[in-house]
């Protein structure tokens, strides 16, 4: 394995880690504010400070980290619980009215700004941690339709699938038993990668106060309250960024490796 | 190639038809009847029903619909209740911001992503093209608005070089520029950083072509080959990326937009949501929404001039 895959791997695993931990044990109470202790730079007893309440920075990241995670998951999971089944078709209807429909909606949502249309729907339906999901889930439909029937598409064409036709199986059982364990490396990949997009998505909506609502805490809305501070207490600043940062390139050195660990043909290109 | 364009033109059309149909009906969707939610809950009953009058709520949604459709045609966006203005007047005033944003984000990252995608593929599998890999991937990782607020740290507050926030307006067009600088640069930093990867790899595709190959025999050196030859052909897929990128930037400098107070198109949308203008909201994105899909219709045509194999799909 490349030492990106195995860096991608560990910056990734830390943010699962800090989210999971997060349930049994923070350092402190998450909402318990401690004026007199605002503000303070990293030290012994707050490893990565307080902010402007005296909330400890480092308890506010590991259950920030949950809520980026549960976020961008779920959004993965409504692309691909809808997108692949839709690419799937089209790939099995190739040429039909059916398919013309599917990829023309696809192109349709890619015309959107994602960004503008998720800020819409969380104001039309209330900001939440819910609807940020409904709204960057959406967006990822398209993208697992596409990657679906572009790597289904050519297996259509190989003998074994001919052969299955052949034996009486439709296209429905072909399409679950052969075309898709067949490009389930392909959809892996994506899903990685449309994770690190969900979690920069999340943040930036929480950022403009349009994700997880007070008092629970998220990276996007700590940078938020932080933008005020940024003069007084960098560090307030600085420490969710570089969350965010370090997640999302985790994921992506992840999905780099992954991709190229489980098509080897790639490696000879680069 | 004209029946091409033509067929383009005809999906241009129903793809701009149809997103308006779906971002008349979004709206629709509010909770409850729209003049009372765009109002709140203080309202007189009797400004309820000015506003749903104005709005037309008596009528069947598809009325409404092509009535809004056939003022749109005529350049009429409708009037906003919150600024008191024409809304065509109010999206012209913040286009003259974010188009100026979004062209200067991408000049940026073209100028940065050219010279560092050239090296990285002429130096491909050394040091210093691992080193831009690396650093591209920094690049594409960065939150945009987060590099923003450090950017406003060290240059704004720590240098005192450039302007913190706001826009003074283009009547000094020197200090227009100097309000968008900063954001400019936190908006095409990530981009830069794809494009210099899509350029790197299109590059280093070009490299096994025959025609590389005759270029090397007849005596060009490495370098000389790179920009006569592989440069202008690696140059269509990033063009394509370029367009999408415009669009992004575009419609994507909405939270930049709310770091540094600019009055741009998006921070207009983003503003009329929260006053609950959803006249505004409507016509602003279908603006947003329409300009994104005319830029891939023209990086469409673009690519098929260029290249005559994409005109028989």
């Amino acid at each position: 394995m490349r030492p990106g895959t195995i860096l991608g791997a560990l910056l990734a695993g830390l943010a699962v880690l800090a989210a999971a931990v997060s349930f049994l044990w923070t350092p402190y109470d998450v909402t318990q504010m401690a004026i007199a202790d605002k503000l303070m730079p990293p030290n012994a007893g707050h490893w990565l400070g307080t902010d402007h309440f005296g909330r400890d920075i480092l308890s506010m990241i590991m259950v920030g980290a949950r809520v980026s995670i549960a976020v961008a998951l779920v959004a993965v999971g409504i692309g691909m619980g809808l997108g692949v089944p839709l690419g799937l078709i089209a790939a099995a209807r190739r040429g039909s009215w059916l398919e013309e429909t599917i990829m023309r909606g696809n192109d349709l949502i890619f015309a959107f700004p994602s960004l503008v249309i998720a800020i819409l729907i969380t104001a039309i339906f209330g900001p939440s941690a819910v609807n940020a999901i409904i709204a960057i889930g959406i967006f990822n439909i398209p993208v697992f339709a596409r990657v679906t029937r572009g790597g289904a598409l050519p297996l259509w064409t190989l003998d074994y699938i001919r052969a299955a036709e052949v034996s009486g199986k439709g296209a429905a059982l072909i399409s679950l038993q052969y075309i898709l364990p067949n490009i389930a490396n392909l959809l892996i990949v994506q899903g990685t990668i449309q994770f690190s997009l969900g979690i920069l998505a999340e943040a930036g909506l929480s950022y403009v106060g349009l994700g997880a609502q007070p008092p629970t805490p998220s990276w996007g809305r700590m940078l938020a309250e932080a933008q005020t501070m940024v003069t007084l207490a960098p560090h307030v600043a600085i420490i969710p960024g570089l969350c965010i940062l370090l997640t999302v390139l985790g994921l992506n050195l992840l999905g780099d490796g992954l991709r190229d660990a489980l098509d080897p043909r790639l490696k000879v290109m680069r | 190639m004209l029946r091409y364009s033509f067929r383009r033109i005809l999906s241009l059309g129903l793809s701009l038809l149809v997103a308006s149909a779906v971002i008349f009906s979004v709206v629709e969707l509010v909770p409850g009847d729209p003049a009372s939610f765009m109002l709140g809950t203080g309202a007189q009953p009797e400004t309820i029903a000015a506003l749903r009058e104005q709005m037309g709520l008596d009528q069947p949604l598809p009325l409404r619909y092509a009535n809004w459709l056939g003022a749109l045609l005529q350049g009429d966006f409708g009037q906003s209740f919150t600024y008191k203005a024409p809304i065509s007047e109010l999206i012209g005033d913040r286009l003259q911001v974010s188009l100026a944003l979004a062209v200067l984000a991408l000049l940026l990252a073209v100028a940065i992503a050219l010279p560092v995608g050239v090296y990285a593929a002429a130096r491909r599998g050394q040091a210093g093209d691992a080193a831009v890999m690396g650093g591209t991937q920094l690049g594409i990782a960065l939150p945009n608005f987060w590099f923003a607020m450090l950017l406003v740290l060290l240059f704004a507050v720590k240098l005192r070089w450039l302007p913190a926030g706001g826009f003074p307006g283009w009547s000094d067009p020197l200090a227009g520029l100097k309000a968008l600088i900063l954001p400019a640069v936190a908006l095409a930093l990530p981009q830069a950083a794809i494009l210099a990867r899509v350029l790197r790899s299109a590059l280093i595709e070009t490299q096994g072509q025959d025609y590389i190959r005759t270029a090397r025999a007849k005596g060009l050196s490495a370098g000389q080959v790179l920009r006569r030859h592989a440069l202008r052909n690696a140059l269509i897929p990033v063009l394509t990326i370029m367009g999408m990128q415009f669009s992004f930037l575009l419609a994507g400098a909405i939270i930049i937009e709310n770091v540094f107070y600019l009055p741009g198109l998006g921070r207009l949308i983003f503003q009329a949501i929260n006053q609950r203008d959803l006249i505004v909201v409507q016509s602003a994105v279908l603006v947003l929404v329409a300009a994104v899909i005319t830029v891939t219709f023209i990086v469409d045509l673009a690519y098929a001039l260029v290249d005559p194999r994409l005109r028989r799909r």
